[in-house]
């Protein structure tokens, strides 16, 4: 049972739920011990929690949402990597110089099937963070995913794309070293690839770094992810010349999951368990492992070319205009 | 330079305008004073000199129509999609509402949006040419300017020519979202066939060529020109300086920085642009039939192979 003790990082908007959870816990545990029997209350109180969570999480603000992708106990890609897969062997390095651990990448059996799995990695608490740059990955780290997509490509293995970072490191080597270059290459080689792709936006989908892993035949996200053309920090400087203005931005960008299907740019979103992917990291993960499997076994059912053809298609028609 | 940079820019200038009133009145009549040099030109000698500064060589800017006076042969410009048109999908508003800012961007600059595509001739030569202008919201890249640039590329791909973008942008525009983080996808995906068909793509990166425009059809050149000093990068300036907390050399995310790090093939000067684009495209003109085997040069007639004694 998930109680506010548990739970350090508890954003606002969850607080009275998880105090009522914790009651409930409370009353249970003295009943407990004085033997006494409130099956009745705590039915009561239960469906009043469920009440709450529903009210909570079907009102979600954007930047609350944004919150929730950015929760740091949210499950990362090397988490999901391990809970869905019966194999997994990390393979590392772009064979340019670098290996970013922003990045990463490797091997991997799904339901038998052999895959390459990919994505950012944002780190599990402070120090793992700033070893892994909090998921801002280096020219080095898309050159490294182009390098394992080859890979899946030749081998004839799907590629499986997990998309959370805030956005490509904005650093002075990374400009020396080709950021936009990149990510750019990175475009244009996903459309080029034989074998079925599937993008996952599992928290945050940050602009052109999230993008840099993100051409495939089907794009998936989870229920509470975000994706958003610049952080709508940024763009609330840059837009309202005041950084404050974020949770505006957040409401003006549609960087939700119902927002983005509107606009034709996914295809699938991905129901979270009842408290959002942190409060049932394996749910999630089972979630995410079924709806991998399902696409997957429809695009084995289509030729490289139509693939091909398909995912050319799909990116083809996003776009609103006059004319 | 970022978006962030251009609109702190463009304030700047606001204020400049009211302070140098007087001045200003000189240089939009017959004179125009370069701002990297100071010195004042005859205007009309400027625009023959394709508006760089006889003096120290500063490239000013120019718009969209300039430059394809500049580059195509007179007389032979068939623009492309011109009807195509901003829709405020979003029902975006920040301090202003996107609605207002694409109807009077329309009326100040003449045009629907933030590029022209075209066909024409350079020196002769047949190309599909696109040009951002940065004057349209900071040259930002809409709906409208991937939906432009992909129909030239498929246009380009479809009648086998040469596709030149002359790049000028601050990146994607905020006010579509994510519609105008995907036409980074869209424009790689139209390029990708083009390249499959062997076709020559030469974007040439003009001040500022910045954001997602970097991250995508920029940088994906079979040959990648700039002009000098321009300010071309991925993550914007200041944004990098407030990461860092210290100050970035002078020549950072210049044309000649890119080029000493091996992303530009050549920096080329304006008033040399059309002759070294006619020569790059003549050069890249299939010798060999493309499609033929490895014995193809045995089909071609000899002396064009051997020097005749
Ligand atoms: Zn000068």
């Amino acid at each position: 049972m998930s109680t506010t003790k548990s739970r350090p990082f508890l954003l606002d908007f969850e607080k009275p739920l998880c105090e009522l959870e914790a009651r409930i816990d409370q009353i249970r545990e003295l009943a407990q011990e004085n033997n006494v029997d409130v099956s009745e209350q705590i039915r009561e109180l239960e469906a009043k929690a469920d009440q709450l969570r529903t009210e909570i999480f079907s009102t979600l603000t954007p930047s609350q949402r944004l919150q929730l992708a950015r929760h740091p106990r949210r499950p990362s890609t090397l988490d999901y990597i391990q809970a869905i897969s019966e194999e997994w062997f990390e393979l590392h390095g772009d064979r340019g110089g670098s290996d970013d651990p922003a990045l990463v990448g490797g091997v991997a059996r799904l339901d038998g099937i052999p895959v390459v799995m990919l994505g950012h990695q944002k780190g599990r608490d402070t120090k793992d963070n700033v070893a892994r740059n909090f998921g801002m990955a280096s020219p080095g780290g898309y050159r490294k995913a182009l390098r394992l997509m080859e890979h899946a490509n030749q081998f004839r293995m799907p590629i499986l794309t997990f998309i959370d970072t805030p956005g490509a490191w904005a650093g002075v080597e990374a400009e020396e070293l080709g950021q936009g270059e990149a990510i750019a290459y990175n475009l244009r080689e996903m459309f080029k690839f034989d074998v079925p792709i599937l993008c996952t936006v599992i928290g945050e989908g940050g602009s052109g770094g999230a993008l840099g892993i993100g051409v495939g035949d089907r794009i998936l996200m989870f229920e509470h992810a975000v994706y958003t053309v610049a952080t709508p920090e940024a763009c609330a400087a840059i837009l309202w010349k005041d950084a404050a203005k974020g949770p505006q931005a957040a409401a003006a960008l549609k960087i939700t999951a119902r927002d983005l299907k509107e606009l034709g740019i996914l295809d699938q979103i991905l129901p979270e368990p009842s408290n959002g992917a942190h409060a049932d990291p394996l749910g999630a993960a089972a979630i995410l492992k079924n709806a991998l499997i399902s696409n997957l076994e429809e695009l084995f059912g289509l030729s490289p070319e139509q693939r091909r053809e398909q995912r050319y298609l799909k990116f083809r028609q996003m776009g609103k205009f006059l004319g | 330079m970022s978006l962030f940079d251009w609109f702190a820019n463009r304030q700047k200038s606001e204020q400049t305008t009211q302070q140098g009133q007087a001045e200003r009145e000189i240089a939009d009549g017959l004179w125009t004073k370069c701002p990297e040099c100071g010195v004042l030109a005859y205007t009309k000698d400027l625009q023959a000199n394709m508006m760089v500064c006889a003096d120290c060589g500063h490239h000013m800017r120019v718009d969209s129509n300039e430059r394809i006076r500049q580059l195509i042969d007179p007389k032979t410009w068939k623009p492309l999609n011109e009807e195509l048109e901003p829709i405020d999908a979003l029902n975006f508003r920040d301090r202003k509402a996107y609605k207002d800012r694409i109807q009077e961007t329309q009326a100040k600059t003449g045009l629907k949006d933030a590029v022209q595509t075209g066909t024409g001739l350079l020196d002769g030569l047949p190309v599909a040419l696109g040009v951002m202008d940065f004057r349209f919201m900071g040259g930002s890249m809409g709906s409208v300017v991937g939906e432009k640039l992909c129909r030239l590329i498929e246009y380009g791909t479809q009648e086998g020519l040469t596709v030149i973008i002359i790049c000028a942008s601050g990146g994607a525009r905020m006010q579509e979202g994510m519609l105008s983080l995907m036409q980074m996808a869209k424009i790689s995906g139209a390029l990708e066939h083009h390249r499959q068909a062997h076709l020559l793509y030469i974007p040439v990166l003009t001040h500022p060529t910045t954001g997602g425009v970097t991250a995508s059809f920029a940088m994906l050149g079979d040959l990648i020109l700039a002009e000098p000093k321009a300010t071309i990068g991925f993550a914007g300036r200041r944004v990098i300086e407030q990461t860092l907390r210290e100050k970035l050399p002078d020549d950072f995310q210049t044309s000649e920085y890119l080029l000493q790090h091996g992303f530009v093939d050549a920096i080329v000067p304006r008033t040399q642009l059309k002759k070294t684009l006619a020569q790059l495209i003549s050069i890249h003109q299939p010798f060999f039939p493309l499609d033929a085997g490895p014995n193809a040069h045995h089909t071609m007639p000899r002396q064009t192979l051997v020097p005749q004694n």
